[in-house]
């Protein structure tokens, strides 16, 4: 089975069609970036994927899949450590008092190092930093070997240093474990050197392909329906949506980076 | 000396000896319930529901049936209808909280009213808010035991589930659980708690079982099972020192005593206090 099919999917938030037909496939061992500016609909593509909203229109089929939410907030006092959630998503979902068990305990522990958070395995998760939380959700989802990996804007609110370090780790989970990774992002410079394919959000509608085929100015200005310029510099990528309106402010489009930004 | 630390016939007394085992299960019940409630943010949510019980205990004493099948039944609509509404999207809203809630207390007051002018049942509005813990039948006794092995056994069979979904809501449902059901179960073993601390120490009073001890325990340790046992251990040492404390005082006030409730709370608030950040 494919770890996701999306097939003319569409989806009415508050009466309003905030997708409108999307279609792309992550297949098995495949990295692909969802990449949209603030309210392109990543967020909603996503949920519909798990199930959380009823599509409109067209449907979404998927195998196993593990989730890492959008700007999970934990409170620093929360009884449960890194090592705990990690083991919530191996059996999170199982009736009964958790007995203590050798096997549970290895596996737990081989995840907390593929992901790199033995360290702090043993600290409170709320208290942890970003990165370092980040590592302990995508442990959380992969613990039990899911077929597709959903990550929600995973990077936002790292450091450079904290993000290339996370967009790597994913990389090698998702070539090593056959994992299908479908990963949502404003800015897909980060991505760039991991990235199989990309789904572009823009209109409720998406454009697919390699970064090649669909960061380019023709392709977007149909998307956004009205012209788009993508500008190449230093080996990072800048889409620049012209204004919609003669008057109107140019729009302040988040993969626009400012030119200290390395 | 001894006489004022552990006065004569403590332990050979009968009202003691119900005090000692119904407060201890509301304890361990309260102690376990509320490291859930901490976890969820959901304090608000157990004081609305003891406020809302309250009037259940009052009608109760007006119709002159056991006072814990009114704070039962009650608190098991409050709870089954604060899911239906959606208790999240409530705690937002204060307004719409503190007026539904606040209508639980005036129809408390208006049963206690009925009863003490129609019944000559004094001493009712002291029992239903700050409890009576040296009053309880053996009746009650027995049915406490009941309902505090169901909310045990709830607690244990959804331990997981209910535990992933206090974390985060959205990580549970991905991780397959049914959200809304854990919801609505831990609402309900909520409402056994809060009726089992309001016959003990009073329904005004029970949401301080409730969250005081788990607040300890969310202090001393960072595993989750470990805060539920600590919880537990607050709550007990608090609920059968306050006991003792409370029969010593008819000594130390010959005539009468003071209220066991003053002393567990107060004793909760002492264990907050002093506990170490630890962990
Ligand atoms: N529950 C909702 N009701 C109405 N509109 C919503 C709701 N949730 C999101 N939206 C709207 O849908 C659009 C897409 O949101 P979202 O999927 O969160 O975007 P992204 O994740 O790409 O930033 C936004 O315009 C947002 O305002
Ligand atoms: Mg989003």
């Amino acid at each position: 089975m494919t770890p996701l099919t999306v097939d003319g999917l569409g989806v009415v938030l508050g009466g309003r069609p905030v997708l409108r037909d999307v279609s792309f496939r992550v297949e098995a061992g495949e990295f692909v970036g969802l990449i949209g500016s603030n309210g392109a609909g990543k967020t909603t593509l996503l949920r519909a994927i798990l199930g959380f909203t009823a599509p409109s229109r067209g449907s979404a089929h998927r195998g196993t899949v593990g989730y890492v939410p959008q700007k999970i907030l934990l409170d620093p006092d929360l009884p449960v450590r890194a090592r705990d959630l990690v083991a919530l998503g191996l059996d999170g979902n199982r009736f009964g008092l958790p007995l203590p068990s050798a096997a549970k305990r290895r596996q737990v522990d081989e995840m907390l190092a593929a992901v790199g958070a033995s360290a702090f395995a043993d600290e409170r998760v709320g208290r942890l930093s970003g990165g370092q939380q980040q590592r302990v959700l995508i442990g959380h989802a992969l613990v039990r070997r899911p077929a597709l990996l959903l990550l929600d804007e995973p990077l936002a609110n790292l450091d450079l240093h904290s993000a290339a370090g996370v967009v790597a780790l994913l990389g090698r989970l998702c070539r090593e474990q056959g994992i299908a990774v479908l990963l949502s992002a404003h800015d897909m410079n980060p991505l760039l050197g991991v990235m199989d394919r990309i789904v572009y959000l823009a209109d409720g509608r998406a454009a697919v392909g390699t970064v090649d085929e669909v960061v380019r100015g023709d392709v977007l200005s149909a998307l956004y329906g009205h012209h788009v310029d993508v500008i190449r510099v230093h080996g990072r990528i800048l889409v620049v949506v012209a204004p919609a309106e003669e008057l109107a402010e140019p729009e302040q489009h988040a993969t626009l980076l400012p030119p200290t930004a390395r | 000396m001894t006489d004022l630390l552990l006065a004569p016939g403590f332990f050979s007394s009968g009202p003691v000896r119900t005090a000692l085992l119904v407060g201890g299960g509301a304890a361990v019940v309260s102690g376990v319930v509320g490291v859930f409630t901490v976890i969820r943010g959901q304090t608000f949510a157990g004081h609305a529901l003891a406020d809302v019980s309250s009037a259940g205990g009052s009608l109760a004493f007006l119709l002159g049936v056991n006072p814990m099948l009114g704070f039962l039944g009650m608190a098991g609509i409050a709870a089954a209808g604060m899911e239906a509404v959606g208790v999240r999207r409530l705690r937002g809203r204060d307004l719409a909280t503190g007026v539904v809630f606040g209508a639980g207390l005036a129809l408390a007051a208006l049963f206690l009213y009925l009863a003490t002018t129609t019944t000559s049942t004094t001493g009712a509005a002291i029992t239903v808010m700050f409890g009576s813990m040296f009053a309880i039948p053996a009746a009650t006794g027995r049915l406490a035991a009941v309902v505090g092995l169901v909310a045990l056994a709830g607690v244990a069979a959804m331990y997981r589930p209910l535990l992933l979904a206090s974390v985060h809501e959205d990580l549970a449902a991905a991780r397959g659980v049914p959200v809304g059901a854990a919801g609505l179960m831990y609402s309900l073993v909520l409402a056994l708690a809060v009726a089992l601390s309001a016959i003990t120490i009073g329904a005004i009073l029970s949401t301080a079982l409730l969250v005081g001890p788990s607040a300890v325990a969310l202090r001393v340790t960072r595993r989750p099972g470990q805060a539920m046992l600590v919880a537990v251990l607050v709550a007990l040492a608090a609920t059968w020192l306050g006991i003792l404390l409370a029969y010593d005082s008819f000594v130390w006030t010959p005539g009468h005593g003071w209220p066991v409730s003053f002393f567990i709370v107060t004793l909760i608030m002492a264990a907050y206090l002093l506990a170490p950040r630890r962990a």
